[in-house]
């Protein structure tokens, strides 16, 4: 019992100093805080800021994409002679799939003037589009025989085929050449696609193999002498679309273009659109800081600059009325 | 002494069964009680009786309108014949009784109940297997293992917690894991992913969130299994010595069996369950802890049957005999058993086992023989989990999780038949799509097959599969993963809370569930137990009435008091704890006037000192506790250990009045009278129990005299007070005033009573006594019996008043949570005017108010006072209308008088009275008899209506169960939430039931804490728990959930309206491992810190203006119209997210992969942004987490685009370098987020909540403080 009692000062007391929990502002909760709260002003000052930095912004996109000068040309139902009354016969058919088409320059565009085709109504993202392609086939020459992926485009008579894919066997293959008073106008194919898929994705000792040889054709053929690296077309090709309706880089015209030229373009209409009621354009533009024509971002800045300077003002209105 | 008794041949035996425990610390309510028990009062914690039975059986028929108390089983069997009840409580034959540990099952029985009246009957648990049967027996052959383990198989020794072992962990851990709905739902998931026409993501990809919660669960499973493996190891290699071969060797635990004969020395702890043989006592006395078993810190006594105490000091350890016991159960505080030793059958009862786990204190040695080993003795079998409650708020979440599930079936079936439509118009052009193709084309052996294409139903239904795994996160399982972690973070800082910390006991705050952390928050009604909860608990003698006169009016401290010191300098033993001493009873005692006076008041005060079961503990008195008195030298220091409060202060009272218990063994008792030894034989002791309500002891007295006397609650004592003389009556008559005074004044009131034995009552009773001790079945009732053979014609010696102190902080707490609109219902075991006097004292009465009391003796006449109060005081009757009405009347106050106050800048007063829409407040009183009947019947609901419609409700003399009835009056009849606060064990029921139960570290153990949610200190620690923890966690959690939903339903839209635009097949634009990490990885730390860390106000706001909690049980951070707020926002929000960067890239040269990427990185930030703007509160750690989220984003998204053989590589690079990127991210963010912030703003503005006014008035009384602390220094 003396132990009891002795026992139950002492080590009471430093039980409470162990279980007694220790004062720091963490466990109390007690830490140093900003406690942001909507006030008139903070509120008004928000709406302003919105408005301050949207506006300019609003105006200098819509002003970069006034800038930008766009001429679209849409090809696919012209380029069709008009005794074919069956389109995809046509374009399966051996005929000559050359097309002649003028240009009109409305407003001087200056170099680089890019030149994209643009499709419609290709699914480039359907998930089995997307996922028809073997990366590392692309990249490694060793891996030439890994085609897992590429169903149903994988090989023929047991060959494999590189690139192997649908995306690949579905390449885009219209040609244009422009020509400006009878002068040609070069199209440089260089450059086109993103370098770092030049440098790392598409090896630059891979050459394409059984490439376009099976039953049907399904777009371009590639030349087997020329790396994969360098196959530029293809490159920008399989970076798939992220849309139903988009455009491909083709190529750039390193020549201004005065206003009131007339382009003439000869196009080989190769590629099949018709089976799935697709449009073809052509299309030549200059870029600006924002890229291509679209009106889009500076109306959207503007109006939400505008909103929100709206807000403001109704917003002191009714501090001042209910204070 | 003995030689009348029949069954004890030896001369020198006392009595097999002295004075033991009372089960439970003085519980003032026994575990055994019945539901039926109507009229349980505080005062059995005073009376503390023998129970050498197990209370079997109730017998009432000495008490007239006593419930039925105690088990069971006898009166389940035959429920009619033996008893005349008068009252008309429950079906006879569904009277059960309940063990301490088996309250637990309460709460998924009563989750079955259907009716009322049926809800007792689902609650209470019946112990067949108490019974002893000869049939159903454990026959234990003592040191003679090989025989008692050949018949029976009992299990060894060994203990294994452990739930693996290193073989059987994987499969059996996976096994456990995957019952969880939400790994199943992974699990399905990853499966689907894996068959080759829904191949969405990668394989590897999609197993990755099931791999990480199995892995990190399992982790945490193997880590702690482990520590259960190494404690268990050390457990089992414990050693004890046991009796081999005549001999005491050492052996270690796993190898002890049944029927082995273990000694264990001071200071050990016991191995198993094993009957006490002998101990180094000669009385057969041991002292045990039982810290482990039920967190008492007291000693408890248990004895070894005298039969055998001799046999085993013998030295000679040739022990042989068989013990006949009930099969192992759980109930700690019941054992039954006979033992057959050298010829002679005696009893054995809970008083001669010690269990498993408890420590050997103050005892040399034992011997004693195992009787259940390992796995079956009682410390295993009760260390279940308490069941586990689910919060409200989680409830909601699933409901709003079905129309979760309801989204993405539609979202899911959109897809499938857009797929179908839209494969059924190309159905011609499949062969010939560049994108499709549905056959091989080129030559080889599967030229011509179909290629992944099943058909268009197939197709269809494939994509529907397809598509939720695609939106598989719109369920958001990692919910309930973040929901854990946050409230482990939540608890944590509740623990640490330095204002929840007891100073007084050394207890923190402690959170045992930690599902329900949110409930806080919305709590309604609080049930609360009164002793030891709303009051200390320290019982300190105050009021004397002795022969008809008061005393204790004029308390004077005892060394003050000079009649006093004098009688305390003849002790040579010192108290350690001071007692007042009233120096007019004093000299009654010592210069006696009246002869007659003295002699009562000596009785008086013998019978305080003898009847208890109260052990003195001698110490030294060198020892600085209690060593003050310089001048007597020596000093002996008493402890007086005993389970009940109320006793050990009278014992206490009786030693400053110079009646000092001094020695307590099994056969007797010395008290110390004035400095003279008086012995006294103890013949007989019937302890408290419920039904009597009074315990009385019978003394021999060193003259041959015999007397028994008694103390117990009045109202059972006045019943068998002899009716005598005129003189007599007046005595009855003073007392009886004085009684009313003393509990007026809120005393807990005792009677003591005397009466001497003639010879041949003495005998008589003996044999019954005799008998009925060592009776194997019914011994609770034959035991009552007995007594009432002397309890009665006994002479009155006055009565005690017993003062309980209030807890500090009680009434504000209480005042804190009424302006809360928190009802605080008082359920107490006391008598009425206590509990009124109590109620005043606290508060929670005033003056101003309107009492009804209803304390009906009967059906009808409750019925009638109800139907009284409630035509009286015009109250509606349809309960639901009343509740809605209130509610709105309530919010409308709240609103008013916040803004009020705000404006002002001053405190608010709140009219409480205001709130209930009555002109006078009501307060309710109703004692336990009427609650019999109420809530048996039809009247329930009038009560119902009658009560929520009160302001205060104060139940007394409530039974357990019917406290638990009462929550459940409440549960059942409305949506609020309930919180039952208590410390005793007569609460757990209550505790249990209620939606919280909050237990008390208190006086009268730890029953109530293991059976509690959350468990505190101190009563006052709940306004802070409720008003500061709960709104904050509430609102924490509200938050996160509606945050989540919204979170994960953002991005599954997003790829909703993409997978729109590609022909419906399922194409994600973002990579796999962007979809995975988002929800684990991007967005999931910030909402984490700000469900543990964020808070709307500072807690001195919320302590101030109590009326914010209201917030919470109306349900303001998370209901439905929030939900669909949320969802509407959230679908804008996700148009934004997919259109804006459609729009900006339409006609461009854009792929999939860098739209991709845009969306991932504009989807995180701007939910990051979306909780940025909802923050309250911004700490470091918080900048960390939301901005940190978003580095990280651009962290991985630099990772996984520098891997060259993802298609996506390179893409962040080529992207950042645009300005357009940049440009649209920001347009994103502002023109999702405007509509939020706008209505956001104007709700302010125009329907400000009292949360928000809160925080600007918080935000200016800062701003106010800093400019005047500005002023002052510059001035």
């Amino acid at each position: 019992m003396a132990t009891n009692t002795a026992g139950s000062n002492d080590p009471t007391l430093n039980r409470r100093q162990t279980k007694r929990p220790k004062y720091s502002k963490f466990t109390q909760q007690e830490l140093p805080a900003c406690k942001p709260i909507l006030t008139p002003q903070a509120v008004i000052s928000a709406f302003l800021i919105v408005t301050v930095v949207f506006i300019p912004i609003g105006v200098a996109s819509l002003i970069a994409s006034r800038d930008v000068v766009e001429i679209v040309d849409r090809y696919e139902a012209e380029c069709v002679p008009s005794n074919w009354t069956d389109k995809v016969a046509y374009i399966q058919s051996g005929a000559d799939k050359t097309c002649k088409r003028e240009l009109h320059v409305e407003k001087r565009m200056k170099a680089p003037i890019y030149v994209y085709y643009q499709l419609d109504n290709f699914y480039q993202n359907h998930r089995r589009y997307v996922k028809s392609r073997n990366d590392e086939q692309l990249r490694d020459a060793g891996k030439g025989n890994s085609t897992s992926g590429c169903d149903p485009e994988t090989n023929i008579n047991g060959v494999p085929i590189v690139p192997c894919g649908l995306i690949a066997w579905s390449m885009f293959n219209d040609t244009y050449s422009f020509s400006r008073n009878k002068n040609n106008v070069t199209v440089n194919k260089k450059g086109i696609s993103w370098k770092s898929d030049r440098d790392h994705k598409f090896g630059s000792d891979v050459f394409p193999k059984n490439f376009q040889n099976g039953a049907i054709k399904g777009g371009a053929s590639l030349n087997e002498t020329i790396p994969l690296s360098q196959q530029e077309d293809l490159i920008v090709w399989m970076r798939t679309a992220a849309l139903p309706t988009f455009r491909k880089l083709y190529g750039k015209i390193e020549v201004d273009l005065e206003k009131g030229d007339v382009i003439n373009v000869v196009l080989k209409n190769n590629y099949n659109t018709y089976s799935f009621s697709g449009k073809k354009k052509l299309v030549l533009s200059t870029t600006s800081w924002l890229g291509g024509k679209n009106d889009f971002l500076g109306i959207a800045y503007l109006s939400v600059g505008g909103l929100s300077f709206f807000l403001s003002m109704a917003f002191t209105i009714v501090y001042f009325v209910k204070p | 002494m003995s030689s009348d008794q029949p069954l004890l041949s030896e001369p020198d035996l006392v009595p097999p069964v002295i004075h033991h425990r009372h089960r439970k610390s003085g519980s003032r309510t026994s575990f055994f009680e019945v539901a039926a028990d109507s009229s349980t009062t505080d005062h059995h914690r005073e009376v503390v009786l023998a129970k050498d039975c197990s209370f079997h059986s109730a017998f009432c028929n000495n008490n007239n309108n006593s419930g039925i108390s105690s088990s069971s089983l006898t009166e389940a069997q035959n429920p009619d014949s033996e008893f005349r009840l008068e009252c008309p409580t429950r079906e006879r034959g569904l009277l059960r009784s309940w063990g301490a540990m088996e309250l637990h099952e309460i709460s998924t029985a009563s989750a079955v109940t259907t009716a009322p009246s049926r809800r007792i009957h689902h609650k209470s648990v019946q112990f067949d297997e108490q019974i002893l049967h000869d049939d159903n027996a454990r026959l234990i052959y003592i040191n003679d293992p090989k025989k008692t383990n050949d018949k029976y198989e009992f299990t060894g020794n060994e203990i294994r917690t452990s739930r693996y072992t290193f073989i059987t962990f994987l499969p059996k851990n996976l096994f456990i894991q995957f019952h969880r709905v939400a790994y199943l739902y992974f699990l399905a998931i990853a499966a689907l992913n894996q068959l080759p026409p829904l191949a969405v993501f990668g394989r590897t990809v999609s197993l990755f969130p099931l791999l990480f919660v199995l892995c990190v669960t399992a982790i945490k499973d193997g880590y702690e299994d482990w520590r259960r493996h190494r404690s268990d190891n050390n457990e089992n290699n414990r050693e004890s010595l046991v009796l081999q071969s005549s001999d005491f060797r050492s052996k270690v635990w796993k190898k002890i069996q049944a029927g082995e004969v273990v000694k264990i020395f001071a200071d050990e702890t016991i191995p198993a369950d094993m009957v006490l043989l002998g101990t180094s006592d000669p009385s057969g006395l041991a002292y045990i802890q039982t810290m482990n078993l039920d967190g008492e810190s007291n000693l408890k006594t248990r004895y070894a049957k005298q039969e055998t105490t001799s046999a085993v000091s013998s030295e000679v350890c040739d022990i042989a005999g068989i013990i006949r016991c009930e099969q192992p159960n759980r109930n700690i505080y019941e054992f039954t058993a006979n033992m057959e030793f050298n010829g002679i059958k005696f009893s054995l009862s809970q008083s001669n086992i010690v269990l498993r786990g408890c420590q050997l204190k103050n005892t040399d040695w034992i011997i004693g023989v195992v009787v259940y080993a390992g796995q079956e003795t009682k410390a295993m079998l009760n260390s279940a989990a308490s069941p586990s409650k689910r919060s409200r708020l989680e409830g909601y979440m699933n409901r709003e999780t079905l129309w979760l599930s309801i989204f993405l079936f539609i979202m899911c079936l959109v897809v499938a038949l857009g797929m179908c439509l839209w494969l059924v118009r190309h159905k011609n052009q499949l062969d010939t799509l560049p994108y499709y193709r549905k056959r091989y084309i080129n030559k080889g052996p599967e030229y011509g097959k179909k290629y992944k294409y099943y058909g268009i139903p197939m197709e269809a239904f494939f994509s529907f599969l397809s598509s939720v795994i695609v939106f598989q996160i719109m369920i958001p399982i990692s919910l309930y993963i973040t929901m854990e972690l946050v409230r482990l973070g939540q608890s944590y800082f509740m623990i640490e809370d330095m204002h929840m910390y007891d100073a007084s006991s050394g207890s923190r705050f402690q959170c045992r569930s930690l599902n329900i952390n949110e409930d806080l928050g919305q709590i309604r009604y609080v049930f609360s137990d009164k002793t030891g909860t709303l009051t200390e608990n320290k019982m300190e003698f105050r009021r004397a009435s002795v022969h008809g006169d008061n005393y204790g009016s004029s308390l004077l401290a005892a060394d003050d008091s000079s009649a006093a010191t004098d009688v305390i300098l003849k002790r040579r033993w010192k108290l350690k704890s001071e007692i007042s001493v009233d120096p007019k009873l004093m000299s009654v005692l010592h210069k006696n006037p009246n002869r007659d006076e003295r002699v009562v008041a000596h009785e008086f005060f013998l019978t305080l000192a003898a009847c208890n079961t109260v052990i003195p503990i001698l110490t030294d008195g060198e020892f600085s506790g209690c060593g003050t008195s310089e001048s007597t030298g020596y000093v002996e220091c008493i402890d007086y250990q005993g389970e009940s409060p109320d006793e050990q202060a009278l014992v206490s009272a009786a030693s400053a009045y110079g009646y000092t218990l001094f020695e307590r063994t099994s056969g007797h008792i010395v008290i110390d009278i004035n400095g003279e030894k008086l012995r006294l034989d103890v013949l007989g002791l019937h302890e408290f129990d419920s039904v009597r309500k009074r315990m009385s002891v019978v003394i021999r007295f060193p003259d041959n005299a015999v007397k028994v006397l008694v103390k117990g609650a009045d109202t059972s004592m006045f019943s068998i007070l002899a009716n005598g003389s005129e003189s007599h009556n007046s005595l009855l008559h003073a007392t009886q005033s004085h009684l009313t005074e003393y509990s007026s004044q809120g005393l807990r009131t005792l009677v003591v009573a005397s009466r001497s034995l003639s010879d041949a009552e003495l005998e008589e009773w003996q044999s019954r006594y005799g008998e009925a001790s060592t009776a194997l079945t019914d011994r609770a009732s034959k035991l009552r019996q007995a007594a009432a053979l002397i309890e009665c014609n006994l002479n009155l010696l006055g009565a005690t008043g017993i003062e309980d102190k209030l807890q500090e902080g009680v009434p504000e707490a209480i005042e804190s949570l009424r302006q809360a609109g928190i009802k605080v219902w008082v359920l107490t075991g006391d008598k009425q005017e206590t509990a009124i006097s109590i109620g005043l004292s606290c508060k929670l009465l005033s003056a101003d108010m309107q009492q009804i009391v209803i304390n009906g003796t009967s059906e009808e006449e409750c019925g009638n006072l109800l139907g009284d109060a409630i035509a009286k005081y015009g109250v509606r009757s349809s309960s639901r209308g009343h509740q809605n009405l209130n509610n709105k009347t309530n919010a409308d106050h709240g609103n008013i008088d916040i803004s009020n106050s705000s404006k002002s800048m001053s405190l608010p007063k709140w009219n409480p009275g205001k709130e209930e829409g009555t002109t006078t407040p009501l307060a309710l009183i109703i004692d336990g008899n009427s609650l019999v009947y109420i809530l048996e019947k039809e009247l329930e609901s009038e009560l119902f209506d009658l009560a929520t419609s009160c302001k205060v409700v104060l139940c007394c003399r409530v039974a357990p169960l019917q406290k638990a009835g009462i929550v459940d009056l409440i549960k059942s009849r409305t949506d609020d939430m309930t919180l039952a606060i208590g410390d005793g064990a007569n609460d757990v029921s209550m505790i249990q039931m209620a939606d919280v139960g909050v237990g008390i570290c208190g006086q009268e153990g730890r029953q109530a804490v293991m059976a509690s949610d959350f468990a505190m200190g101190q009563f006052r620690f709940l306004k802070r728990l409720l008003l500061v923890h709960g709104h904050w966690n509430y609102h924490r959690v509200g938050y996160l959930v509606l945050y989540n939903f919204y979170r994960n339903a953002v991005f599954v839209l997003m790829l909703f309206w993409y997978i729109l635009c590609t022909a419906f097949s399922t194409t994600s634009a973002l990579t796999d491992w962007s979809s995975v990490f988002y929800s684990v990885l991007y967005t999931s730390v910030p909402t984490i810190f700000v469900g543990i860390l964020d808070k709307d106000l500072s807690h001195k706001t919320l302590l101030q203006y109590p009326k914010l909690y209201s917030t919470g049980y109306r349900q303001e951070a998370y209901n439905m119209q929030l939900f669909w707020i949320t969802m509407i926002d959230t679908v804008w929000q996700s148009l934004v997210l997919f259109y804006a960067p459609l729009f900006t890239y339409k006609d461009s040269s854009i792929d999939i992969w860098s739209m991709g990427s845009l969306w991932t990185i504009a989807v995180v930030i701007l939910v990051n942004a979306h909780l940025a703007m909802d923050i309250n509160r911004w700490l470091l750690i918080t900048h960390y987490a939301v901005w940190g989220s978003i580095i990280t984003t651009y962290g991985c998204m630099v990772i996984l685009d520098s891997i060259p053989v993802f298609p996506n590589f390179w893409t962040i690079y080529h992207l950042a370098k645009s300005p357009t990127y940049w440009i649209t991210i920001l347009l994103i963010i502002v023109v999702a987020l405007l509509p939020r912030f706008t209505c956001k703003v104007v709700w302010q503005i125009f329907w400000p909540s009292d949360i928000q006014i809160a925080r600007e008035a918080e935000l200016m009384r800062r701003r106010h403080d800093r400019l005047q602390s500005r002023h002052q220094g510059s001035s």
